[in-house]
């Protein structure tokens, strides 16, 4: 898909000869489903090499999106093809910012119990056994991954989760 | 995601090819459940050709390491890739899984430890 550039802001006076910054930004809305997250992953890739990420800090930022979009199909829509995801990234001024959004349920992370981080070992009488309740590991990923991630749900239209990675130094 | 199977001894190698993720966690995890149910609970996963995992193939993961250990044997994991490995480093799940570089030390690990 051909990138977009929507807006160009110049945030100096046209007689000031400082750098001039200008946003990049762009959109996508596929179907909720396991095999558009990867298309996903791509797409917000993209931005982030924009952004100038290194290979590192593009592989966080497609991780974080495919953890995101995982819970929306499973928490929020609770099935695959129950609604449509929008995405969105913005390069701005200090920070590349990812906003996901969803028409299904509320999703509270508080509900989901985070996960042990490592997995915890504990004994079941005579057996070795480990905690396999990892569905918190998912939202654990976008915190550790991204430096900011805020989730708000608004009555009638859905959830909007945004996540925030600061920019590399120049 | 491709999944084939080989002997070696006691131990079974399924090597996985593709991504371990929300598309084909059920897919691995049913590969491999299939080995624990026909008796085989000692395998090595061959992640050689596997370039990515998200939680949901790390919870597939714990879920065999643990019905694998349930039932006498272990997994062990073999070749990890680097996309693979970060996310194993980042949940902590490398420090309960034994990781080895190839498939024949993998192997003869349980050998050597049981």
């Amino acid at each position: 898909m051909a990138t977009r550039w929507l807006m160009a802001t110049p945030s100096s006076s046209p007689f000031n000869a400082s750098v001039t910054f200008m946003d990049k930004k762009d959109s996508l809305t596929v179907p909720g489903r396991y095999n558009e997250i990867r298309h996903i992953c791509d797409f917000v890739a993209e931005g982030a090499a924009q952004a100038g990420f290194d290979e590192d800090a593009i592989f966080q930022v497609q991780l974080a999106c495919d953890e995101a979009c995982t819970n929306i199909i499973e928490h929020t829509y609770e099935a695959e093809n129950a609604g449509k995801i929008q995405i969105s990234w913005e390069i701005g001024r200090r920070t590349f910012t990812i906003i996901i959004e969803d028409s299904g349920k509320r999703f509270d992370p508080g509900e989901i119990p985070p996960a042990p981080v490592p997995p915890t070992a504990v004994r079941v009488g005579q057996e070795e056994d480990y905690d396999v309740k990892v569905g918190g590991l998912g939202v654990y990923f976008m915190r550790k991954l991204m430096d900011k991630v805020t989730f708000h749900y608004n009555e009638g239209s859905g959830n909007v989760l945004t996540m925030e990675k600061r920019l590399p130094e120049k | 995601m491709e999944v084939s199977w080989s002997r070696e001894g006691q131990v079974t190698v399924i090597a996985v090819e593709g991504s371990i993720d929300a598309l084909t966690a059920d897919d691995f995890l049913r590969s491999m459940q299939a080995q624990l149910a026909a008796g085989d609970a000692q395998l090595v996963a061959d992640l050689s050709r596997v370039d990515y995992a998200s939680s949901a193939g790390l919870s597939a993961i714990l879920v065999v390491l643990k019905e694998s250990r349930q039932e006498g044997g272990d997994l062990r994991l073999a070749a990890v890739q680097r996309g693979v490995y970060r996310v194993l480093s980042l949940s902590g799940l490398d420090s309960i899984l034994k990781i080895y570089g190839d498939v024949e030390a993998a192997v003869a690990s349980f050998d050597e430890m049981g």
